[in-house]
């Protein structure tokens, strides 16, 4: 699925040289054919175990997401599930599951119970008037009926309650700000480092990189000083405008991806009398693509996630907060009362994100193995 | 260079000028981060540490002044300083192991030859990744959570009465570790992307020399993925001494159970924000950057005796 990352083991072996060399030193091929089906079955299941562990919150959270209160604080069963009850003469009846003596369980619904005989007396929902049935046995060991009843209206709930279209639309417009902000301004400095020489570029280098390091809180007090006395407190301007000044993450990509393509067609252009910008608008840009679309998706989900900045300077305006704060102060006010609602906000939140992983996918690895190679050098 | 003509023959009697007019072009499309850099970091990383030495505050009326030392005394004077300090070096003496090795232990996995459809493992181990940071603690809380979590209920399946993981002083860091493990993908991709690179050469000669999967792993696999370590440990590290969101959505920063997640980043939040002591946050962050520097570069000195850089001459 991620041809661009092939794994050592099945990539770097020309397979006439394995086998002989396999022949050679007697291993490998000479096991039979056991062996190696028990370990890839024994690799997959572990493979599978995990992945089903790292992945059961969200599972988790589907469930949870369509639990009422009630269906909550009965912890235990798995499935969103409602006791089930019987009216008879005017009284709701609880139904019971009832083992009866040839074996099998009926659903039967509880009409009185005598605790000094040790019977129960059941009445069979299905026929109501037919004589009452009555059971040998404690009515304590028995358990209730129940029938699935997933709360699908917790979702129409955390719509309404959290504005979520609001939120969404907020988020997307920050998002797209701050992708076209770093796309613009990443670019035009990635190409200064990859392709110009100019006096100080190495130490130049090095700071962009060493920025990588440094801690939020060490710049954060006088930048939110310096808003606030602007006025930018309690405006969008905090979040997006940085974005148009380049960050050291995204330079480092794209430099890393620009330093990888081939000097000739510059040079091509250049003796054609392309000035530079011409040359990255006609020449870099068509073949730095890959990067390009890395870049823009991760800002895109940088943005998305950001909850530090809009906790900064959107806490007081409701209107103009993204998911991320509404959803942590829609968890703050309503999880210890009505966790349900707050997972199915949580996970409308997500299917934006996780859409879009799931298209890029291949983009995603491409742009963190860009960085992570280069990293290594 | 040479996209400007430097290479070309015929204009060499013109190179000065032409170095300088690419110079030029560098500085001009350089600009944004310049400009960046200087507003939005060296200014205020300056002014950062100028502000430490003054009384400023947040809302106050009364004229910004020096006052000397008086900030960073207090602050080495507060117990609640050290304290947070102590909070923050032990949740990372339990974090960073774990965020450092799981994603490589995954990678491992997932780049073994005997997985079927290692393709589709690599989506969903990645996947919870790109799950936005806020949703993945609200998710992660409900799995900890004492009735209807999972991870309590499945230790019932087995007998064992689940503890209550994020309200308990010896459990919270623990929880917390889990909570933050949906972001190993990254660093899975980073090792799978490191384990690609290591020539197969080293394993067929170790495989004819008789050495078995464990020695290959120590002997080839390790020393050969020391770089990748070291990025993941080093952005781990940066990390973890900035650590306190999560908490802040969890129990908005209160600091339970019992002052266990009193994270330094917290306290200096709490002083900005809450109390408006602009001086004192600022000697705080200050504090913090100058830790995060002397760690990190003890760990890329300390590198040059465990990284080995294959392309190093």
């Amino acid at each position: 699925m991620w041809e661009t990352e092939t794994s050592t083991d099945r990539t770097s072996q020309p397979a006439p040289r394995r086998s002989l060399l396999a022949r050679a030193s007697g291993r490998d091929s000479h096991r039979g054919s056991v062996r190696p089906l028990l370990q890839r079955i024994g690799i997959t299941g572990i493979a599978l175990i995990a992945i089903a562990g790292f992945l059961s919150p969200l599972l988790l959270s589907l469930t949870v997401s369509v639990k009422s209160i009630d269906q909550l604080s009965n912890g235990g069963s798995l499935l969103p599930e409602t006791p089930v009850t019987f009216t008879y003469s005017d009284r709701d009846l609880d139904v019971y599951m009832v083992p009866m003596p040839d074996g099998s369980t009926r659903e039967l619904a509880l009409l009185r119970s005598s605790k000094a005989a040790g019977t129960v007396t059941f009445i069979d929902p299905a026929k109501p008037d037919a004589d009452p049935i009555v059971w040998q046995g404690n009515r304590f060991s028995l358990a209730r009926a129940t029938v699935l009843d997933p709360q699908w209206s917790n979702y129409s709930t955390a719509w309404n309650d959290i504005s979520f279209l609001r939120l969404l639309l907020n988020t997307i417009a920050l998002a797209a700000i701050e992708t076209i902000g770093v796309l613009l301004s990443c670019t035009l400095v990635a190409y200064a480092f990859a392709r110009f020489r100019f006096p100080g570029r190495n130490v130049l280098f090095i700071l962009v990189v060493a920025t990588i390091f440094l801690p939020t809180f060490a710049t954060v007090v006088p930048i939110y000083t310096i808003f606030t006395k602007i006025g930018w407190n309690g405006t969008w301007a905090p979040l997006v405008v940085p974005a148009f000044f380049a960050n050291a993450y995204d330079v480092f990509l794209l430099r890393q991806f620009l330093m990888t393509i081939p000097r000739d067609l510059d040079e091509a252009a250049a003796l054609d009398g392309a000035g530079p910008i011409r040359t990255l608008v006609s020449v870099i840009l068509p073949q730095a693509w890959p990067a390009i679309v890395a870049v823009s998706i991760f800002t895109f989900v940088y943005s998305w996630n950001d909850y530090f900045g809009p906790l900064l300077y959107l806490t007081s305006k409701q209107d103009l907060q993204p998911l991320s704060l509404g959803l942590a102060n829609f968890h703050g006010a309503r999880n210890l009362q009505n966790p349900g609602v707050v997972q199915a906000a949580t996970l409308m939140s997500i299917v934006v994100p996780l859409v879009f992983f799931l298209v890029f996918q291949r983009f995603f690895v491409r742009g963190i193995n860009i960085t992570g190679s280069g990293v290594e050098k | 260079m040479t996209s400007l003509g430097l290479s070309s023959p015929a204009r060499k009697g013109h190179g000065e000028s032409l170095a300088r007019r690419e110079a030029r072009w560098g500085y001009i499309f350089l600009s944004p981060w310049i400009v960046g850099f200087l507003a939005f970091t060296l200014i205020p990383m300056v002014a950062t540490l100028v502000f430490s030495f003054t009384n400023i505050q947040l809302t106050s009326s009364e004229p910004v002044r020096f006052v000397g030392l008086a900030n960073w005394q207090a602050l080495l004077a507060d117990e609640r300083v050290w304290s947070a300090l102590r909070v923050t070096f032990s949740f990372a003496a339990l974090q960073l192991p774990i965020a450092v090795i799981v994603p490589f232990l995954i990678a491992l996995l997932l780049n073994s030859r005997r997985l079927i459809a290692p393709g589709l493992f690599r989506v969903l181990f990645f996947m919870p990744y790109t799950v936005p940071f806020v949703a993945s603690v609200v998710i992660w809380e409900q799995m900890e959570n004492q009735t209807s979590g999972w991870i309590d209920q499945a230790l019932g399946f087995f007998g064992i009465a689940g503890p209550n993981w994020l309200n308990d002083p010896a459990l919270i860091y623990p929880a917390l570790v889990l909570l933050g493990l949906w972001g190993v993908g990254g660093g899975m991709i980073v090792y799978l992307g490191g384990l690609s690179g290591i020539p197969g050469e080293l394993y067929e000669a170790a495989r004819i020399d008789g050495a078995s999967w464990l020695r290959q792993l120590w002997h080839i696999t390790i020393p050969m993925l020391s770089p990748v370590f070291l990025y993941t440990l080093v952005l781990g590290i940066v990390d973890v001494l900035q650590y306190f969101l999560v908490v802040e959505i969890i129990n908005n920063g209160t600091g339970e159970p019992g002052g266990t997640t009193q994270f330094y980043n917290l306290f200096i939040y709490k002083e900005l924000w809450t109390y408006g002591d602009e001086g004192m946050a600022s000697a705080l962050a200050w504090l913090l950057f100058l830790i995060t520097l002397a760690i990190t570069l003890l760990v890329f000195l300390a590198a040059r005796r465990w990284v080995y850089y294959a392309g190093e001459r």
